[in-house]
């Protein structure tokens, strides 16, 4: 029973048949918007970075420092017992350098390409990271284990968002 | 133990291209008419339908298991759908078989379906939704973004190349020159790769697979329906799966846990102790090049950090000691995420017939895998199989 012998189907359109409409679709775009709830531990998240702090969450069965904060310790099932001041420098886990947009259309022409990081929060539990971008450092010299910190939006624009933090740029010293 | 023993007896397939003219439904229908057909079983022989199809926001239409069920066969019959992301084509066949080895029912036809090109411009737009609403996608991500982070992560833990993974994009997208249904044959050289677009270093544009529609199919049957049905009834041995945190970046990227854990679920039933002697053949998951090795390793198909040396070494070859992705893989033949997988159980079903023509492997394997990967780099499902 080779695949030879089946009758593949599937016959293939170009873009250009669908833009000039020589076969006929239908153009929707839903106009959806949701207002998600934060929930307890990162509403307290957000709350901070207004502020200019990253707090995480304890587990005292685990011992794990856990960002972004969480209410329950999914390694433990239980609830988590308090918050903790973490700090605002990590360091690279790993990163990208990348030339396309979310939308998988490319980045200008000239244009810095994005640099997104998984980033080990200090203060946090070790292999703890969160998902921010770098800045401020050109793209061949991002380098795994590097020394990062926050760079942060002025407080009066901050607005309880992961955003207010800018980007992470290179620590020195 | 206390299963009825399951057997894959029919499968069938579409071409997976770019823009596909058939709706999902009439994808899906393609492919289950050919699988019945190709066992000469027609849909009154079949007692329930188990349909995989990943994202509803693909296809732009909310509830899309009720939208396929149709199309699947599943009017009036007992229908259940099945969605964990890219892992969905091995997930549905192993709920497939979950319904006949228990002992409910004695057929079952397993369909996987998707059209991911109603999505404009791209499907990757839908994919922003796959990351955490409030912690990650006000950064505006794209999803090739945790690929090429999980990537580098593993190429620096191991010291592997670019060039030495683009390898895998080169044997899978060669292997896929034998496959009908393929999409994205190509002989391409390891420079080829690197010369092609960078979209997110380490990933370039010869890296991934392409966004596709199309659709797989198979009949399942219980031991003494399958015997009547066929002299190569080709057994589903052994199930596993299992799902990670959504914490993704709290994770060691250079290894699948989950990927492991799913697999020793599947090796346990099978009776497998021995996975790098026994499992003589597989179609791991490859949607990224890197991926295959990825998977190689927590499928316990090679050491950790050693999946590089058999892919050097030519074992990965199709007439290599231990071929991977002889289809041609999601790289080659595509990737229409829930069809893939399930594309993969079909590849095996028929190397383990003797009866994949061009594409077939020397030296009569008993015994393959076919495994699949998905959601927030989170979930792993495997199936083991025997003729
Ligand atoms: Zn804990």
């Amino acid at each position: 029973m080779e695949l030879e012998k089946f009758e593949l189907g599937a016959t293939p359109l170009k873009e250009s048949a669908i833009k000039d409409g020589s076969v006929l679709t239908l153009h929707k775009k839903p106009n959806l918007r949701y207002a998600w709830d934060n929930g307890v531990a990162i509403g307290r998240y957000l709350t901070e970075l207004k502020e200019g702090r990253i707090i995480a969450r304890k587990c005292n069965k685990c011992r794990r420092i856990m960002i972004p904060p969480r209410m329950f310790c999914e390694l433990c099932w239980r609830p988590t017992d308090e918050w903790v001041y973490v700090r605002d420098t990590g360091t690279v886990n790993t990163f990208s350098i990348c030339y396309v947009n979310w939308d998988a259309s490319r980045i200008k022409e000239g244009e810095k390409p994005h640099i997104p990081a998984v980033i080990e929060i200090d203060g946090a539990s070790p292999g703890m990271g969160i998902l921010h971008v770098l800045g401020e450092v050109e793209p061949d010299k991002v380098k795994i284990g590097m020394k990062v910190r926050a760079v942060w939006k002025k407080p009066e624009e901050r607005e309880g968002s992961i955003t207010d933090i800018l980007y992470f740029k290179p620590a020195r010293g | 133990m206390a299963y009825q023993r399951v057997a894959i007896v029919g499968a069938g397939i579409t071409k997976f291209v770019r823009r596909a003219q058939e709706t999902g439904k009439e994808l899906a229908a393609q492919a289950s008419k050919m699988a019945l057909e190709s066992c000469g079983m027609t849909m009154k022989d079949i007692e329930c339908v188990s349909l995989g199809t990943a994202p509803d926001a693909f296809d732009g239409v909310h509830m899309k298991g009720e939208y396929l069920s149709d199309g699947s066969g599943g009017w009036r019959k007992p229908y259940m759908r099945q969605f964990v992301g890219g892992g969905t084509g091995v997930f549905a066949p192993v709920h497939g078989w979950y319904h006949v080895a228990s002992g409910m029912f004695d057929t079952c036809l397993v369909v996987c379906s998707e059209k991911m090109s109603s999505c404009h411009p791209h499907p990757q737009g839908a994919f922003k939704t796959i990351f955490d609403h409030t912690t990650e996608q006000p950064l505006n991500p794209t999803l090739i973004w945790i690929f090429a982070l999980e990537m580098n992560r593993f190429m620096s833990t191991y010291g592997i190349t670019k060039e030495e993974i683009a390898l895998v994009s080169v044997k899978n997208k060669k292997n896929a020159m034998d496959h009908p249904a393929a999409q994205l044959p190509m002989e391409i050289t390891v420079e080829d790769v690197m010369n092609s677009e960078t979209l997110a270093w380490p990933v370039n544009r010869l890296d991934i697979s392409p966004a596709s529609d199309g659709a797989a199919a198979i009949v399942l049957a219980s031991e003494h329906v399958a015997k009547r049905i066929t002299d190569k009834p080709v057994w589903i041995d052994g199930v596993g799966w299992n799902l990670d945190s959504a914490y993704w970046a709290t994770r060691d990227l250079y290894y699948p846990r989950y990927v492991e854990k799913a697999a020793r679920m599947a090796y346990k039933m099978a009776g497998i102790t021995e996975p790098q002697r026994e499992i003589e053949i597989a179609e791991p998951y490859d949607p990224f090049d890197y991926k295959e090795l990825h998977h190689m390793e927590g499928l316990l198909l090679a050491d950790r950090g050693k999946a590089v040396e058999m892919l050097l070494d030519g074992k990965t070859q199709r007439d290599g000691d231990r071929p991977m992705c002889p289809s041609g893989g999601a790289l080659g033949v595509g990737n229409p995420i829930a069809a893939t997988g399930l594309m993969k159980i079909i590849e095996i079903f028929l190397q383990l017939r003797g009866e994949a023509g061009k594409r077939q492997v020397p030296g009569n394997p008993k015994c393959g895998l076919a495994q699949a990967w998905g959601d927030l780099m989170q979930v792993g499902t495997v199936v083991v199989m025997r003729i």
